[in-house]
C-alpha cells in the first residue's frame, strides 16, 4: 500500500519544490508590502490592502484565471516576460506563481502584525547610536520581527502545498510539470481504481503539513526566546 | 566644546519656546513632567523636527529652521540614555555596547569596551541578554552603549525616574564619575532636585514650554518653588 508509484514520488517533490519557490519568491514582497500597510500613511492604503487580501476571499479559480490572462503566453504580462526568456504559463514556475499569490496575504497578514508589535522607540535609540533606516531595518526591526517571519512562511507554504484552483486554472494538470499533491490526488478520485493511491496521498500530505507546523513552532520558540532577550 | 540650541514647536496647544547654550560637564534640564523638557531634547537628538529654531554643536549645524537645514538623528552624533533603556533585547549586553561602533567612523572612535565596562561596573553581564538584566543594570549598559558611539553630546531623558531609592544610589556614582573622567558635554533631564545638586554645574529651570531660570544649582534651586517634587 505504501510503496509509491514514480508520478506519485514526482508529484510529492515537485509540491515541495512548488511551495518553497512560492513562499521564498513572496517573501521580499510580502516584507515590502507589510511594511508599507504596518507604517506608511498615504491615500489609498485601505484599497492596497483589500487587493493584498483579495486572493484570500475570491473564488482560487478566479485568480488563477486572472493569472492566465496576465501571465498566459498571450497575456499583457506574459507577452512581455516571454520576450525576455520567462514563461509562467504551463510550467512549474507558473504554479509557484499561483500558489505564492495564494499564500500571500496570510504572508502579509503574519508580517504586519509583527511589525507592528515593534516597538519604533527602540529603533529611535538605534538611530541615536548613527544607524541609518536601512542598518535599522537590518540589525533591529528584521530580527525583531523574526518570529512573524517564520509564522508567515509556514502559513504561506501550507497554503501553497495545499493550492488548487488558481493552480489547475492558471497551468494545468501536467504530470511532471505541474501536477502537484492536491491534483495527482484529484486526478486519482476521477479513475476507477484510484482510491488507494489517493488515499495514500492524502496521508503524505498531512505528515508534510504536520511537520511543517511542528518545524515551525520549533523554530518559533527558539528565535521568541531570543528576541526577547531571555 | 560649545552646545547652542533654540527650539520652538508647536504641539497642539502646547508650545515649546526654549533655548540655551550648555558647556561641559552636565547641565541639567529642570522641571515638572510637561514642561517640554523630553521634547527639548528630543529635538536636539533629531527625532523630530521642531518648526523653527538652530542647534549647534561646537560650531557644526544640526538643525536651523531659516536656513531649512536638518541633519537626521543618526548623523549627529548625540547619544541618547532614554528613560526606559530602550536596549535591544535580541542582543547581548556585549552587542549592546559594541553596536554604535559600527557606525563611527574609526578615526572618531575615542572609547574602548574596556574602559566603558569598567567605568560603568559592567564587566559580569557581558554575555547575558537584557531581558533578565534589573532596571540599574539596564540602565548603566544604556550609558555604556551611548558611551560606545563616542558622541560628542550625551543626552539624558530622566535615566533614573524607573529607579528606586537603592538603584538611584547604586547610579548616581557612576554618573559622577563619567561627568568627570570624560570629556564629553551632557544634558541631563530630571525632576529630582537632589539629582540636580548632585551632578549639575549649571541648571535650566523649565516651565511651561520655556525656560524660567539658568544659573548654577544653587542659584537657581534656591528660588524656585519647585524643588520638592
Amino acid at each position: 500500500m505504501f510503496a509509491l508509484a514514480p508520478e506519485e514520488l514526482t508529484a510529492i517533490k515537485l509540491s515541495l519544490r512548488v511551495a518553497l519557490w512560492a513562499t521564498a519568491g513572496s517573501l521580499p514582497f510580502g516584507i515590502a508590502i507589510a511594511l508599507l500597510l504596518a507604517r506608511g500613511k498615504f491615500p489609498g492604503k485601505s484599497l492596497i490592502d483589500a487587493l493584498v487580501h483579495l486572493p484570500l476571499v475570491m473564488p482560487p479559480v478566479v485568480t488563477g484565471y486572472l493569472l492566465l490572462l496576465t501571465f498566459g503566453r498571450r497575456g499583457l504580462v506574459g507577452a512581455w516576460l516571454a520576450d525576455i526568456g520567462i514563461v509562467f504559463s504551463f510550467r512549474w514556475t507558473g504554479a509557484a506563481l499561483a500558489c505564492g499569490i495564494m499564500g500571500f496575504p496570510l504572508l502579509v497578514r503574519a508580517l504586519r502584525l509583527s511589525i507592528e508589535a515593534v516597538d519604533r522607540r527602540v529603533e529611535q535609540a538605534g538611530a541615536t547610536l548613527g544607524a541609518g533606516p536601512w542598518a535599522v531595518f537590518l540589525t533591529i526591526t528584521l530580527p525583531l520581527i523574526l518570529p512573524g517571519v517564520v509564522a508567515g512562511m509556514v502559513l504561506c507554504f501550507a497554503r501553497a502545498l495545499g493550492e488548487f484552483g488558481a493552480t489547475i486554472t492558471f497551468v494545468s494538470n501536467i504530470p511532471g510539470e505541474t501536477q502537484t499533491l492536491p491534483t495527482l490526488i484529484y486526478t486519482f478520485t476521477q479513475v476507477p481504481g484510484g482510491d488507494a493511491a489517493a488515499l495514500r496521498l492524502t496521508v503524505i500530505s498531512i505528515v508534510i503539513s504536520f511537520v511543517a507546523l511542528l518545524l515551525s513552532d520549533y523554530v518559533a520558540r527558539g528565535v521568541g526566546r531570543r528576541v526577547r532577550g531571555e | 566644546m560649545s552646545v547652542e540650541i533654540a527650539v520652538r514647536h508647536r504641539l497642539g496647544s502646547f508650545s515649546l519656546d526654549a533655548g540655551f547654550t550648555a558647556g561641559t560637564g552636565i547641565t541639567a534640564v529642570f522641571g515638572p513632567s510637561g514642561s517640554g523638557k523630553t521634547s527639548l531634547i528630543n529635538a536636539v537628538a533629531g527625532l523630530f523636527r521642531p518648526t523653527d529654531g538652530r542647534i549647534a554643536i561646537a560650531g557644526r549645524v544640526l538643525f536651523d529652521g531659516a536656513a531649512r537645514t536638518f541633519v537626521p538623528a543618526h548623523r549627529r552624533r548625540i547619544g541618547y540614555v532614554f528613560q526606559e533603556g530602550r536596549l535591544f533585547t535580541h542582543m547581548t549586553v556585549r552587542q549592546n555596547l559594541l553596536y554604535g561602533r559600527w557606525f563611527c567612523p574609526a578615526t572618531e572612535r575615542r572609547e574602548t569596551l574596556g574602559h566603558i565596562v569598567e567605568l560603568l561596573g559592567i564587566g559580569g553581564l557581558l554575555d547575558r541578554r537584557p531581558g533578565n538584566l534589573s532596571g540599574g543594570e539596564k540602565q548603566r549598559v544604556a550609558i555604556g552603549r551611548a558611551l560606545m558611539a563616542s558622541p560628542q553630546l550625551l543626552l539624558m531623558d530622566e535615566p533614573l525616574a524607573s529607579l528606586d531609592d537603592a538603584r538611584k544610589a547604586e547610579i548616581l556614582p557612576y554618573l559622577e564619575r563619567l561627568r568627570d573622567e570624560l570629556g564629553v558635554p551632557a544634558i541631563y533631564v530630571t525632576h529630582a532636585a537632589d539629582e540636580v545638586r548632585r551632578l549639575a554645574a549649571t541648571v535650566v529651570l523649565m516651565a511651561d514650554g520655556k525656560v524660567a531660570a539658568v544659573g548654577t544649582p544653587a542659584e537657581v534651586l534656591g528660588r524656585s518653588s519647585l524643588t520638592t517634587r
